[in-house]
């Protein structure tokens, strides 16, 4: 390919980059209790780091117990000094597996979702 | 949408299979060392390819290559074939990380060096159907089978010329497949082993692809395909990924090549403008 075609190429998504903002998907980095992770006790919030900051108005996160029943306390939250985290409360957590499913937003509008267990073994 | 995304399971953009979503991304550039052809041909490739979303389940494809071609006694530089595609998201399960699409590719003829590389003095066209799915949604009694998917393709090649050169242009069945398995999964929805940049963003991958003559079948004419063992590096914003060539059978080449690609997210990397689909640019 002419050398003149990459370089217009190249000076085109340049230029492209620098006068834009950019954004990404949001995806977990890791989690608090961690992805698949045992913990001898219940935990009191559960808290998820994201690659990117989150729309708090968009990001929503539920804990539920193998039933199904929610077992949070319908308290989520992405604080403004900590845009990347997404967090919840917690009720007691009696030994057993738990799920998480999180939906959360970036702040350049891309959607993301995810699943995740961890354990409370009382021991 | 866009970007690989069904459910909880991104699909990076393979470089060997064609990738079962529409989106807004641009691979520049893809550099292939083809493994030495069955008449002693080396082939040399810097490609650019651009895949953009016309509306959130409609888009097209264009790419092209420059090509230096060694054979025994001399050799050749110059533009290949151009080739275009229009793709239709035909559907996105998220339950079960299932995605398909739709696909017409053209390689239009007489677009590259037809004499002095080989490339093509007809048009080819191409309808296809690329699929991806994960395997999260196994039991977790198989946890770390969960990371695994496939993404793959079929298709034809329809020339729109019968004979080149006295040789017949025979209509071939393509057939391919990438096996990958998601560190990025496991760590994010199967159990957290503790991986770190950059290795948290890894996913090795196998692909395979083959090419098999089904009709007007001229004289040595037989199945050719690659098998491309790998790894990609998936970012926020552009992956890179590494893949070794090895041919699948005789008619292929033999020996080993290798093919590296820089692939830019563009839907995150100018995600109000031109990484949005055409039809939400005046929104």
């Amino acid at each position: 390919m002419p050398r003149s075609v990459w370089l217009a190429a190249a000076a085109g998504l340049a230029l492209g980059l620098a006068v834009q903002p950019a954004g990404a998907h949001a995806v977990l980095d890791h989690a608090s209790p961690a992805v698949g992770s045992s913990l001898p006790a219940s935990p009191p919030t559960l808290s998820i780091w994201f690659s990117e900051n989150l729309e708090p108005a968009f990001s929503r996160v539920t804990v539920t117990n193998r039933m199904g029943q929610r077992v949070d306390l319908d308290d989520a939250r992405v604080q403004a000094a900590q845009p990347k985290v997404l967090q919840i409360g917690l009720k007691p957590l009696p030994p057993g597996a738990y799920v998480v499913h999180w939906r959360v937003v970036s702040v350049d509008t891309h959607p993301t979702q995810g699943n995740f267990t961890f354990v409370v073994s009382g021991r | 949408m866009a970007h690989g995304f069904a459910g909880d399971r991104f699909f990076p953009a393979t470089l060997l299979t064609d990738d079962p979503f529409v989106a807004d991304e641009i691979s520049l550039p893809t550099v292939r060392w083809n493994p030495t052809g069955p008449d002693g041909s080396r082939e040399f490739d810097i490609e650019g390819d651009l895949a953009k979303r016309i509306t959130p389940d409609l888009g097209f494809t264009i790419g092209d290559q420059w090509q230096r071609l060694k054979v025994p006694g001399g050799g050749a530089t110059g533009i290949g074939t151009l080739d275009t595609g229009l793709q239709y998201q035909l559907f996105v399960n998220a339950p079960h990380e299932a995605i398909g699409l739709v696909n017409l590719g053209v390689s239009w003829g007489h677009t590259g060096r037809v004499a002095a590389l080989g490339a093509d003095d007809f048009t080819t066209i191409s309808p296809g159907f690329n699929f991806g799915k994960g395997f999260g949604d196994l039991p977790n009694s198989v946890p770390y089978l969960r990371p695994l998917a496939v993404t793959g393709n079929l298709g034809f090649d329809f020339p729109a010329k019968s004979h080149s050169a006295g040789s017949p242009n025979a209509t071939s069945l393509n057939y391919g497949a990438a096996i990958e398995y998601s560190l990025p999964y496991l760590q994010s929805a199967v159990t957290d082993i503790g991986l770190r940049p950059p290795f948290n963003r890894l996913i090795p991958v196998v692909e395979f692809a083959f090419s098999s003559p089904i009709d007007n079948i001229g004289l040595g004419q037989t199945t050719t395909g690659t098998i491309q063992p790998g790894i990609i590096w998936a970012g926020q914003y552009f992956q890179i990924g590494a893949e070794a060539i090895i041919p699948a059978t005789r008619a292929t080449g033999h020996g080993i090549g290798g093919v590296v690609q820089l692939h830019l997210y563009l839907d995150d990397l100018l995600p109000k403008s031109l990484g949005r689909p055409i039809s939400q640019w005046a929104q």
